[in-house]
């Protein structure tokens, strides 16, 4: 594994996009960057440019209007670049399953590689969740 | 020959303010965490930063293509050079040119023009904003910054040269211990803030405004210069600021300590106070800092 490869799990910049969500999800991840949890032990930093992101981190449940700026947002990030789906809305649709205003799923979408679940995910269950990214990216798969 | 190219790249130029410059990075870091009640980032956090820039992928915005990534590059020389020229007054005892310090003035203002041209080329609103918050800053705080110098070359009998700067305050002392050596200090020091982007005149960057404002449109290695350029102005401008005011003794470990010392001010400063806006900072400077900048000089010029 080179080092750059390395050196990005122990330094994720962290680009995060609400495509219609409750904005709970959104609040939770908040949480995660307050004194409590403090993301920045590991690196982990939230940024507002998508150019420096290295992680986007999607809540909500992709309607119309969102899809096809989640998918600009994707092209314009620099890779290596991975995809979290935080909520169950971004990763089943959840309630909004038979909406007239969403038609995908985000997987269908994006390549996602790493799932979190709940409504809302506690920050524990993000941080065991990012954990399990970084093993995966330092193993090389 | 060999030993001008040493001092730029290697001690006390590119490599050594480098490296200071991320571990001052890092304390700044870390105490803001501390202030937060957070634990912090490790100390090889901003080494890790630059290292996976250097692996991602670079995207150049449609437009000017070697402006935007010529732009960095233009403000890494100024800071190398400064930082060279400042260390090897400061720690080998070199003697330096006359008017080296007219030198220094010039090329401190270049990594701000490299972001101003750098966020200009890459066609972003939000970076052309960022890029006109700069240009006003620098307006704003070269004024009572370069006065605030000129006070400090007067009371050294007229001296542009950093070496007579030292050996002068080898002898009769610090120019901060008298009145109008501390006025210029607090004037310098904050210009400094402004001029390493920090808050409370972080308006061109601001992170939570207009999303990184000048640096909005970097990535890869384009923005990890920008971010060593940085991280070499903040190992420079203590040393600068040592030279300026805190002369009188250059043994290693009081070095050491005032470097820490203005670093821990800057840090202070930064974490009490609340982002200002453009406006507000340039009548700052322009008003007040002016102001006492030039009572320095008055003091200057009659002895005190
Ligand atoms: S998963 Fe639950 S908390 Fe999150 S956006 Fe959907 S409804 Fe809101």
């Amino acid at each position: 594994m080179s080092v750059t490869l390395k050196a990005l799990t122990r330094s994720i910049w962290v680009f995060h996009v609400s495509a219609g969500s409750c904005n709970n999800c959104d609040i939770e991840i908040l949480d995660l960057l307050t004194p409590r949890f403090d993301a920045e032990r590991f690196g982990i930093q939230l940024i507002g440019s998508i150019r420096h992101a290295d992680a986007i981190l999607i809540t909500g449940a992709m309607n119309k209007k969102s899809v096809p700026r989640v998918k600009k947002l994707y092209e314009q990030a620099p890779k290596p670049c991975v995809v979290i789906a935080v909520g169950t809305c971004a990763l089943s649709q959840h309630m909004f399953r038979d909406s007239y205003n969403v038609e995908e799923t985000l997987d269908k979408i994006l390549p996602v590689d790493l799932y979190i679940p709940g409504c809302p995910p506690k920050p524990e269950a993000m941080i065991d969740g990012i954990v399990k990214l970084v093993t995966k990216l330092r193993q090389g798969t | 020959m060999i030993r001008t190219l040493f001092t730029y790249i290697v001690f006390p130029g590119f490599l050594f303010s480098a490296v200071v410059g991320l571990l001052a990075g890092w304390i700044d870091r870390k105490v803001t965490a501390r202030i937060h009640w957070r634990v912090g980032p490790p100390w090889h956090q901003n080494f890790t930063d630059i290292l996976k820039l250097l692996g991602k992928e670079t995207i150049v915005p449609p437009g000017r293509k070697v402006t935007f990534l010529g732009a960095p590059y233009i403000g890494l020389l100024g800071a190398v050079c400064v930082a060279g020229m400042v260390g090897r007054v400061l720690f080998t005892g070199q003697d330096g040119f006359a008017g080296d310090l007219i030198v220094i003035l010039y090329l401190l203002t270049l990594p701000a023009i490299s972001l101003i041209i750098g966020a200009s080329a890459s066609r972003n609103p939000l970076a052309s904003i960022g890029g006109s918050r700069e240009i006003k800053l620098v307006l704003a705080y070269e004024l009572p910054f370069i006065i605030s110098v000129v006070a400090i070359s007067l009371k050294t009998q007229g001296t542009l040269q950093l070496s007579h700067l030292l050996g002068f305050q080898g002898e009769a002392g610090s120019h901060i211990a008298s009145i109008s050596g501390i006025l210029a200090f607090c004037v310098a020091l904050l210009c400094m803030q402004a001029k390493l982007g920090f808050v409370p005149f972080d308006a061109s960057e601001a992170e939570q405004e207009i999303m990184g404002g000048v640096l909005i449109e970097y990535s890869g290695l384009p923005l990890a210069i920008f971010k060593l350029t940085k991280a070499i102005l903040l190992a420079t401008l203590p040393l600068l600021l040592t030279v300026l005011f805190l002369g009188k003794d250059t043994s290693p470990l009081f070095v050491v300590l005032k470097f820490v010392g203005i670093i821990t001010l800057f840090v202070l400063i930064k974490n009490t106070n609340p982002r200002v806006r453009i406006d507000q900072s340039i009548r700052f400077f322009w008003g007040p800092m002016t102001v006492v900048a030039l009572a320095a000089l008055g003091l200057a010029i009659v002895g005190l």
